[in-house]
């Protein structure tokens, strides 16, 4: 076991673990941070990622020990410092970005990288960037919707089959 | 996963000290030896962390074309190559996912040489040199089948040096489940000549289409490939494609990356 030490939302945090402990272990079992979710486990799903140094990352596709020191952010630490929702986050809920919701903490974060990178995508650009995040239940439409409403676009015109 | 020791040079003096003892094995970006590891197909004993050695991460132009670190992420190199190679750029920018780019490497690409990898292709048809902590590789040289490359024990990639041609494309034809290439075609034209490296297609991993690069030499248009044939016989079979559907697509893409490559 070795000792670890990153930041994780804002505050520096720091746990043993084996060489072989996945980030999303470290976060979920180390850390009790269980918004971070494993779809899959074989890096197809995206539903665990999570940023780290601002970059997007498959958070079962990485040891704990490799990204020691690094500031790491999950969907908990997304919402407003008030506890009210991001932009991001509320723009899911309006629009029916999410059925079942296992997904969603994985497409808040991608889409959150998106916007950062492009604050205004097209839907092209959109779908094109959530192509590593798999949704069993929307059929992606809304999800969509909701990531081009939240970068501030007028979606009254997309499709909401 | 059966667990290991794991270590984090910053050298790569340290890395190769580290990589020589019995059971290391390199990580780069994990996007492959992750999984691989999980499904107990992998097994090292220490597992030697590249993302640490600052010499082996970056784009910059020097001697023989563009130097990409080894351990440089796919996002990187999507961005900082676009200025000097826009063909590799947009390799980069279509491997996987952005989660994916974020982490894998050019280094661990091109030593894991999947037959559907997009990396092998391009340095292939750059005729690129693959610089190792021990050596200097020609590209020619390096790939030697499937998942198989010239690297010996305890030798790793620190770097790629990519040659700029007047004018090249890489065409993806996607295969959407795995996000890798179904089949995918990198042409390169010189001032001495066209190079045309295939991935995704051949039973041996990457290769160069030999016809299609002395008629390309000749006349470098889509048009020039219309007499030419890809021989099915060593083809990938699967229930992706037939290796009729990647021999024909092999032609297919060659003529798309020819006209965009202008
Ligand atoms: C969902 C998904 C989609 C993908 N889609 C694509 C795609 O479209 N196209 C594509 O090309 N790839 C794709 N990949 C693979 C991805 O590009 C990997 O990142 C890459 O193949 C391996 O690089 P890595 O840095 O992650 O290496 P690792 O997984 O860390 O290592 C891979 C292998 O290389 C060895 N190694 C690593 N670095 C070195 C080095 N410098 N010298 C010697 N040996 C080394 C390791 O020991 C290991 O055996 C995809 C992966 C995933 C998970
Ligand atoms: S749980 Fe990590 S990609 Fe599915
Ligand atoms: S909302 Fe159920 S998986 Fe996406």
């Amino acid at each position: 076991m070795t000792k670890v030490s990153m930041t994780v939302n804002g505050k520096a945090v720091s746990g043993e673990v084996e060489g072989r402990t996945l980030l999303s272990s470290f976060l979920r079992e180390g850390l009790g941070l269980t918004g971070t979710h494993v779809g899959c486990d074989t890096s197809q799903c995206g539903a665990c990622v999570v940023h780290v140094d601002g970059k997007p990352v498959k958070s079962c596709t990485v040891f704990a020990a490799d990204v020691a020191g690094a500031n790491v952010k999950t969907i908990e630490g997304m919402a407003n410092p008030d506890g009210s929702l991001s932009v991001i986050q509320q723009a899911f809920q309006d629009h029916h970005g999410l059925q079942c919701g296992f997904c969603t903490p994985g497409m808040v974060m991608s889409s959150a990288a998106l916007l950062a990178e492009n604050p205004k995508p097209t839907e092209a650009e959109v779908r094109h960037y959530l192509d590593g995040n798999i949704c069993r239940c929307t059929g992606y439409h809304n999800i969509v919707k909701a990531v081009m409403a939240a970068s501030g676009q007028d979606v009254s015109a997309l499709a909401a089959e | 996963m059966h667990n290991f020791d794991f270590a984090k040079p910053s050298t790569i003096a340290d890395a190769a000290k580290a990589l020589a003892a019995d059971g290391a094995q390199a990580l780069s970006g994990g996007q492959t030896l992750i999984p691989t590891m999980k499904q107990r197909l992998a097994q090292p004993t220490v597992l030697v962390s590249l993302t640490g050695i600052k010499e082996m991460q970056g784009v910059c132009m020097g001697d023989g074309g563009l130097h990409v670190g080894a351990a440089t992420p796919h996002a990187v190199v999507a961005k900082e190559a676009r200025a000097h190679y826009p063909a590799l750029a947009d390799l980069a920018g279509g491997i996987g996912d952005p989660a994916v780019r974020s982490r894998g490497t050019i280094g661990g690409s091109i030593a894991n040489n999947d037959p559907a990898a997009c990396y092998p292709s391009a340095v292939l048809a750059s005729g690129a040199t693959v610089v190792t902590n021990k050596r200097k590789i020609a590209a020619d040289d390096y790939f030697q089948g499937l998942f198989t490359t010239a690297l010996e024990d305890g030798e790793f990639v620190t770097s790629v040096i990519f040659p700029i041609p007047q004018k090249a494309a890489y065409v993806k034809f996607n295969q959407p489940a795995s996000r890798f290439a179904l089949t995918g075609v990198f042409v390169a034209k010189f001032a001495s000549g066209v190079r045309v490296a295939v991935t995704g297609a051949g039973n041996d991993g990457v290769f160069r289409w030999a016809e299609a690069e002395r008629a390309l030499s000749a006349d470098f248009s889509a048009s020039a490939l219309s007499g030419l044939s890809v021989d099915p016989a060593g083809m990938i079979s699967d229930l992706h494609g037939s290796a009729a559907y990647r021999a024909n697509l092999v032609k297919v893409l060659t003529g798309r990356a020819v006209t965009a490559a202008g």
